[in-house]
């Protein structure tokens, strides 16, 4: 009786972060563990809040593009495009053909940048320290076609309410054709260099698996929720702008593991490059902006309008009392949706694991806390 | 094993390469055309003035309110070597606040702001990051010589083109005296 007292042991509470390294920002989590495994977690959040929200309250509708540049940072373009189109679709206006292939070629080329620097600070939580240097070569040359399209290399505010802020440079499609050749080849190398590689997928076959009710339940989505086997894309069953016209496919994983969740990602490189290469095909001359006045005013109402990130749905909503400045923009961050899934894919992981999976989930902090 | 041996095949082929990084102090990577930098003023060497009028249109567009201007009555008007009524005193850019939108060069209808190529201003004191008319001028000199740049709209904004067309314009009015087809050059500055 005295020895088993003795013996009894009781779970342990484990701090991870603020400040540590893989939470790729500032996010903190409290691990409960039960020896090597992780009986529960709690996500603590709030870090980077900026107010984001409120903030765009203040602000006239050319203003708060900014500040959806500075949401998800290493996307800005996606989320530049979905507030846009809330604005567009409250106001009655459409783009016109040019403006919207620019968008989605932008749009389509950072998402490979994102997932890109997935790719490669994956690798680094998991200790593969080659495969970020080949991410971030690969995403460099992207930055730097944003560079002399847009005149930044992260925030752009260069998607406006109504088209582009101004056409593409004389050369934009060749040297969007060369560079979509070197990244292809940049992301066959970094593939071809982790996807197998046995230590990797020790590291995360069978790992954080999530089936499809509970991610479902959770509301994750994008490659996350697609790693588990739903064909959910926003570009294809709610499509917008010029997506219709492409054809792509939609990567769909089977087991919800992690390294579903991180090979989605990658298949998702080489369709947005597709992607990419239609639209050039298909682009043709014409204005990139449509007639509008310079300050936006939409009329009184709200509107919902959702779209493709590369780490999930983004939904914006957006009231308009018919001022020069929204009443009110709430954001759905996908980011912060699939924080949900959190709990669910650690418990009994062990805490070794724990990195691998909230890596694979790709937060970002700054659309996280907002 | 054989997966292990692949990646360092691919890392070994490497080894031999150029390498793809700039070291950055040493080396500087150029700009892109577009590219841009911290906001400048510039200068209507025609007139020997800013193009600025401190209308504060850019003022209060800014996202971050992070501009100051003051403006006064151009002496060089009531001379009849400029166009512009009114005229910069103080201008005052906060480069620690300022967010490179790019906002305030789209709103001026004056060409008289530009992103510059500018991007290498960081300094010591907290206060140092205030860019005062002076500076703001030198800059927006500086990314002349560099890119090239020329008025959108000199009509209207360079001195020497715009007084042209005024005395041109006030000429042949004199000329048709009395003429009603006259009142087709509204004034253009509502300052
Ligand atoms: S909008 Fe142009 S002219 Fe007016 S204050 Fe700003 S820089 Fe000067
Ligand atoms: S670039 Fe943007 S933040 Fe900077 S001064 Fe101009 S409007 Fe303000």
């Amino acid at each position: 009786m005295t020895t088993e007292q003795a013996y009894d042991t009781v779970d342990m509470m484990l701090n991870m972060g603020p400040q540590h390294p893989a939470t790729h920002g500032v996010f903190r989590m409290v691990l409960t563990v039960d020896g090597e495994r992780v009986v529960d977690v709690t996500p603590h959040i709030g870090y980077l809040h900026r107010g984001s929200e409120k903030l765009a309250e203040n602000e006239s509708y050319g203003q708060v593009i900014t500040l959806f540049d500075r949401l998800d940072y290493v996307s800005n373009l996606n989320n530049e495009l979905i507030f846009c189109r809330a604005a567009e679709r409250l106001m009655g206006i459409d783009p016109p053909e040019r403006g919207q292939y620019i968008r989605v070629v932008l749009a389509e080329l950072n998402r490979l940048a994102s997932h890109l620097l997935f790719i490669g600070t994956y690798a680094i939580d998991l200790g593969a320290m080659t495969p970020i240097m080949y991410g971030f070569r690969e995403r460099e040359r992207i930055q730097n076609m944003f560079e002399s399209v847009t005149g930044a290399r992260m925030m752009h505010n260069f998607i406006r309410i109504g088209g582009v802020k101004e056409d593409v440079p004389p050369d934009f499609v060749p040297r969007v054709r060369a560079l979509a050749d070197d990244v292809e080849r940049g992301v066959e190398e970094v593939d071809r260099l982790l996807t197998f590689n046995e230590v990797f997928l020790a590291r995360t076959r069978g790992i954080g698996v999530i089936d499809v009710p509970t991610a479902l339940s959770c509301g994750l989505t994008g490659p996350g929720l697609r790693a588990s086997g739903v064909a959910y894309d926003v570009r294809k069953d709610y499509p917008y702008e010029v997506y219709p016209y492409l054809s792509y496919k939609v990567p769909v994983g089977e087991n919800g593991d992690c390294w579903d969740r991180y090979y989605m990602r990658v298949l998702e490189c080489y369709e947005s490059l597709s992607m990419v290469r239609q639209c050039l095909d298909q682009m043709e001359e014409g204005p990139v902006m449509a007639q509008m006045r310079r300050i936006a005013r939409p009329p009184k109402g709200e509107v919902y309008v959702h779209g493709e990130n590369p780490r999930g749905d983004i939904g914006v909503f957006l009231v308009s009392d018919g001022t020069d400045k929204p009443y009110r923009v709430k954001v759905r961050p996908p980011s912060f949706c699939n924080l949900v899934a959190l709990r669910p894919m650690m418990r009994d992981a062990y805490i070794a694991d724990a990195v691998a999976i909230l890596g694979s989930l790709d937060i970002v902090l700054g659309e996280v806390d907002r | 094993m054989i997966g292990t041996l692949k990646g360092m095949l691919t890392t070994a082929r490497w080894l031999l390469k150029r390498p793809v990084t700039a070291h950055y102090p040493e080396q500087h990577l150029p700009v892109q055309e577009r590219y841009m930098g911290f906001p400048a003023l510039l200068m209507d060497d025609t007139a020997d003035e800013p193009f600025c009028t401190g209308c504060m249109v850019c003022v209060r567009e800014c996202p971050t309110q992070c501009m100051s201007a003051q403006m006064h009555d151009n002496p060089k008007f009531a001379d009849g070597t400029s166009h512009r009524r009114k005229i910069i005193n103080e201008f005052e850019i906060n480069l620690n606040r300022c967010i490179l939108c790019g906002i305030c060069v789209d709103v001026c209808a004056f060409d008289a702001i530009e992103m510059s190529y500018e991007h290498e201003l960081a300094s010591y004191a907290r206060t140092g990051s205030r860019a005062d008319l002076t500076l703001l001028l030198d800059l927006g000199r500086r990314y002349v010589d560099m890119s090239g740049w020329n008025p959108e709209n000199p009509e209207k904004n360079v001195a020497e083109v715009a007084l042209a067309k005024r005395a041109a314009a006030a000429a042949a009015k004199a000329a048709s005296a009395g003429d009603a087809a006259a009142a087709d050059e509204p004034s253009e500055e509502e300052e």
